[in-house]
């Protein structure tokens, strides 16, 4: 089955003129028909549009076209509803944009379009990306396809869900506080979050500006290496981009990591975490040694902080970059007769209940008499946890660590308890907020139910290369990515 | 008791840019409403911000042209606030690091030299402009993300008067240097006051009173005129004032309350995550200071020092700076650079409105403006016949002397032709010169008009005064 097939395979054949691009894509579009009613991965597609651009890849490889020169050549890549994708509806899991349709295409999206992707569907996510389970999507709640009852994580559940159980090749997602890595490693998937500053975030929309970056899902870490590459680079529509050169991310695919230094952060072995998790992880940590790899302790010292840093820091740019949602130049509008009110009922009507709370807790550490105790306080934080990962990357190359304290948990277990919510990315978060690389990658499962547990490796500022290399390694020695979830594999 | 009135000015100035501060939207005025757009400034979901490079020079330059320095570091921030003509709901501004502090404006005031110091001069973004129908409200956003300059005062006016001359003195400099085109019509300049009162003498500041709505100097002035005496007599008569926001209302001419220190704004001010810092090298400052021009104050004293120019000949100069260019460059060779000036301002910039000339299209070469003064200076031809001679070199860009030569326009000095005129002049007016013989002092100016009439204008009329006179009295 075509929509089986990781990057590297099916641009193989679709080289060797052995498959087409419409067939790759109708079986994406087949396997969604069959599957997503119980999924739900995706809120919309236009199977038209998408077959439309397969069919312009089918004439461009008649023409010559090739792989080399257009690495995604005939992939079809499914996208987070968080991206703007001209001509596409763009609502971020939220009502509040109502039947707004993007005017453009996010950078990324561009850089897909050029190296030969079809670009399709929206992805379900939590509202406005903030969540961890894509329960606070309003438009209902994607499924993990490991176990239907479970959440697949989040914020971009609808990414990892789809490419996990084989809808998508690939897809694109958005990683804030962990939400490309702890979907991934839910759903038994490979998600990169990048540098920040790696790829451009023009066409995002914001959650917090500051920790925001956008990475790829795939289903095995050459293809992410391989989807990095394509829309890493600097970009003069955004000024946070930055201008390192983006390397061949595939060519540092050795397989050889002899003298490597893998560090594991003490301040990572938490009581709350799961010990079948915790056994993976060890496991992992012996095979990486196996490799020839050599494993050093390190402190991150800050690490406790983190949490309360990035609650601080996330909502308050989320305070202010959410503002623009008014109901005056888009999206859904409660009227009334002057504009507080008109404000007030259309967003009191249009953000979800997480969403808010978010907001709030944002515009009081913003609040004046409150500021230097919060922000100002939690910036200070910010740059010790940076700090505390640029020492220990001057000892070691890769950090590695659990992606989450537990494995997927069931729907609805965790919804009334923000705050056991916010510490299912402990892991992950301390990634952003020091603007470093980070990749979830599956280490094993658990025993019942069998649910994927997923490692995560963190890299240097622009690290992505050796990051890359680690886990490939491990990945290759190892083979649990090559498992599929028996829902979605069934019924061949 | 007497009071004195505080007063600090907060102006907003819009920059001369070709596109919007974040946008490549043109910063152009009087386009039909929501043309000059993009999805950057309606602030569309998932735009970012880009810094308009010339916006970073202009405000740097405006620091250098009021005297401020410019710190290594600045930052953009976020000004958070709802209303429907901000896109984003919040403004991108400058907060704790501006680009520009610590300056100051001198000017003429009152007969002496007056100084307003400059607190600093911050760089952020215009927003749309609300419009209001019978039945509902638009909004249009071109001008949204227009650069906007905010200089802060001092609190370091004392009158209503001395606010406007500032004021003035400020759009001058702002226009000079090319940061803006500071037409109030447009809505390229707004201004915001704060004013308090207190006892002469006392040094602690009464409550400050911010006034909006102005929309023009006069409203400034219109609006403290107002407001001064308001606030002296609250005082006087044992009220208290207290911080506040009054609205100017220009129809009714009286400030009114808007909201009370109670209701203000908390902008929740956080630093822009879209935007880095703005670090400029010095090679980038370097190349802006090259931008530095001469400030109006500065020009007038020196057109006045080194060309000898009376006061007005200079202030033309200052507000006509194409001609006051075009003034130093032919005036370069002149000995008498006071008439090159009478030359330029008088019977030039005539002759240009006259006939539609632009400046640039002059025919008259830069050394025959001197030429001619030197022509008149040294007797050779009277300054009336200078006019013919000078409305010739601007029709044709022939040089002064050679028109003089061609038409045979050279004064005539020679005093012996110019007694036979005379004489033929007192033989037909014997009336005219019994009447000056009897006192008519007036009758001379018709005889010499007579003879200068006969010699066609060529005769000196110096010597033809002088001879007429001795022959009338022998
Ligand atoms: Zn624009």
């Amino acid at each position: 089955m075509l929509n089986q097939l990781t990057i590297a395979e099916l641009t193989a054949q679709l080289s060797r003129k052995e498959v087409s691009a419409r067939e790759a894509t109708q079986a994406c579009l087949d396997q969604i028909g069959r599957i997503d009613s119980q999924l739900h991965a995706f809120l919309s597609l236009d199977a038209h549009d998408a077959l439309a651009q397969a069919d312009a890849v089918d004439r461009a490889i008649a023409g010559g076209a090739n792989a080399t020169a257009q690495p995604l050549l005939g992939v079809p890549i499914g996208i987070k509803d968080v991206l703007a994708v001209k001509g596409a509806p763009l609502n971020c899991s939220s009502k509040i944009l109502g039947k707004y349709v993007s005017p453009y295409d996010a950078t990324v999206i561009e850089k897909l379009r050029a190296a030969g992707a079809v670009v399709f569907g929206r992805l379900n996510m939590d509202e406005f990306a903030m969540g961890s389970s894509t329960e606070n999507s309003a438009f209902g709640t994607t499924r993990n396809p490991w176990d239907l009852s479970r959440i697949p994580g989040g914020s971009s559940g609808g990414s990892a869900a789809a490419v996990a159980a084989d809808e998508c090749v690939a897809t694109l997602g958005s990683d804030t506080g962990g939400s490309i890595r702890q979907p991934a490693a839910l759903c038994g998937c490979v998600g990169l979050k990048p540098t920040y500053g790696r790829v451009s975030r023009y066409g995002l929309v914001a959650f917090a500006s500051s920790l925001d970056q956008i990475g790829p899902f795939t289903k095995d870490v050459r293809d992410s290496a391989t989807l990095l590459e394509v829309i890493s680079g600097i970009d003069h529509r955004d000024s946070t981009s930055l201008p390192q050169p983006v390397p061949h991310y595939r060519n540092a695919l050795t397989g050889d990591i002899k003298g490597l230094r893998i560090g594991l952060p003490k301040e990572y072995m938490i009581g709350g975490l799961d010990p079948e998790v915790n056994s993976a992880v060890q496991a992992a940590v012996k095979q990486l040694q196996s490799l020839g790899a050599e494993i050093v302790e390190i402190s991150l010292p800050h690490t406790d902080y983190a949490v309360a840093t990035y609650y601080i820091v996330a909502t308050a740019e989320a305070s202010a970059n959410l503002a623009r949602f008014d109901g005056i130049r888009y999206g859904q509008r409660v009227d009334a007769d002057d504009p507080l009110a008109l404000y007030s009922k259309t967003r009191g009507a249009g953000f979800g209940d997480e969403v808010k709370r978010r907001i709030i807790l944002g515009t009081y550490v913003l609040s004046s008499g409150y500021y230097d105790a919060y922000y100002l306080r939690a910036q200070k934080v910010r740059t010790l946890i940076r700090q505390d990962f640029l020492k220990a990357f001057e000892k070691v190359d890769v950090i590695v660590t659990p992606t989450t304290p537990t494995a997927a948990f069931k729907i609805g277990e965790k919804s009334d308890d923000p705050l056991q919510m916010y510490l299912s990315d402990i892991f992950t978060i301390s990634c952003n907020l020091a603007g470093i690389s980070g990749i979830s990658l599956p280490c094993g499962f658990t025993s019942n139910p069998r649910l994927p547990i997923g490692l995560q490796l963190l890299g240097q500022p622009f690290g992505e290369e050796t990051l890359l290399r680690v886990a490939q390694a491990y990945e290759q020695s190892t083979g649990w990515h090559k498992e599929r979830p028996p829902f979605s594999a069934a019924g061949k | 008791m007497e009071y004195e009135a505080v007063i600090g000015l907060e102006t907003h100035v819009q920059l001369k840019t070709k596109s919007k501060m974040w946008c490549g939207c043109a910063n152009e005025f009087g386009a039909p409403p929501n043309t000059n757009v993009c999805p950057v400034c309606l602030g569309l979901p998932g735009v970012l911000p880009v810094a308009n490079e010339e916006g970073l020079r202009l405000t740097v330059l405006t620091g250098y042209l009021l005297n401020c320095s410019i710190p290594s570091f600045a930052k953009f921030d976020r000004k958070n606030y709802f209303y429907p003509d901000a896109p984003k709901n919040y403004q991108i501004t400058q907060y704790d690091k501006p680009s520009t502090a610590h300056g100051f404006v001198d000017f003429e005031f009152a007969g002496g030299m007056s100084r307003v110091r400059i607190t600093r001069a911050h760089l952020e973004e215009d927003v749309g402009k609300n419009f209001h129908f019978a039945r509902n409200s638009g909004v249009d956003f071109n001008r949204a993300g227009v650069p906007l300059l905010e200089i802060v005062s001092e609190p370091d006016l004392t009158s209503s008067d001395m606010a406007y001359t500032y004021l003035n003195a400020l759009k001058d400099i702002l226009i000079y240097g090319g940061i803006s085109d500071c037409d109030m019509e447009k809505g390229m300049v707004r201004c915001d006051v704060n004013v308090s009162v207190r006892p002469v003498g006392q040094k602690e500041l009464g409550a400050k009173i911010e006034i909006k709505n102005m929309n023009s100097f006069s409203g400034v002035r219109r609006a403290l005129d107002y407001e001064i005496p308001r606030q002296i007599a609250v005082v006087k008569a044992g009220g208290k004032l207290s911080q506040e926001t009054r609205r100017w209302d220009d129809v009714g001419g009286i400030t009114e309350l808007m909201r009370s220190k109670e209701q203000a704004h908390d902008y929740r001010y956080f630093p822009e995550p879209d935007l880095m810092p703005f670090e400029p090298t010095a090679a980038w400052l370097e190349e802006v200071s090259r931008r530095v021009v001469e400030l109006p104050l500065a020009r007038k004293q020196r057109f006045m020092t080194a060309y000898g120019l009376p006061a007005p000949d200079a202030e033309t100069f200052v507000n006509d700076v194409p001609l006051a260019d075009y003034f130093e460059q032919v005036t370069a060779t002149a000995k008498n650079p006071k008439a090159v000036a009478n030359w330029v301002i008088n019977n030039l910039r005539a002759k240009l409105t006259e006939t539609g000339t632009p400046l640039a299209e002059v025919k008259i070469k830069p050394a025959d403006l001197p030429d001619l003064v030197a022509l008149v200076d040294g007797g050779k031809i009277s300054s009336k016949i200078a006019q013919d001679v000078f409305a010739e070199m601007f029709a044709t860009g022939e040089a002064p002397a050679a028109i003089v030569e061609k038409k045979g326009l050279a004064q005539v000095s020679d005093t012996g032709a110019i007694e036979k005129l005379c004489d033929e002049v007192i033989a037909a007016n014997p009336k005219s010169a019994e009447d000056f013989r009897a006192g008519k002092g007036a009758a001379l100016n018709f005889l010499k008009g007579q003879v200068m009439k006969l010699s066609k204008g060529k005769a000196n009329p110096g010597l033809v005064g002088e001879i007429l006179e001795r022959k009338l009295q022998s």
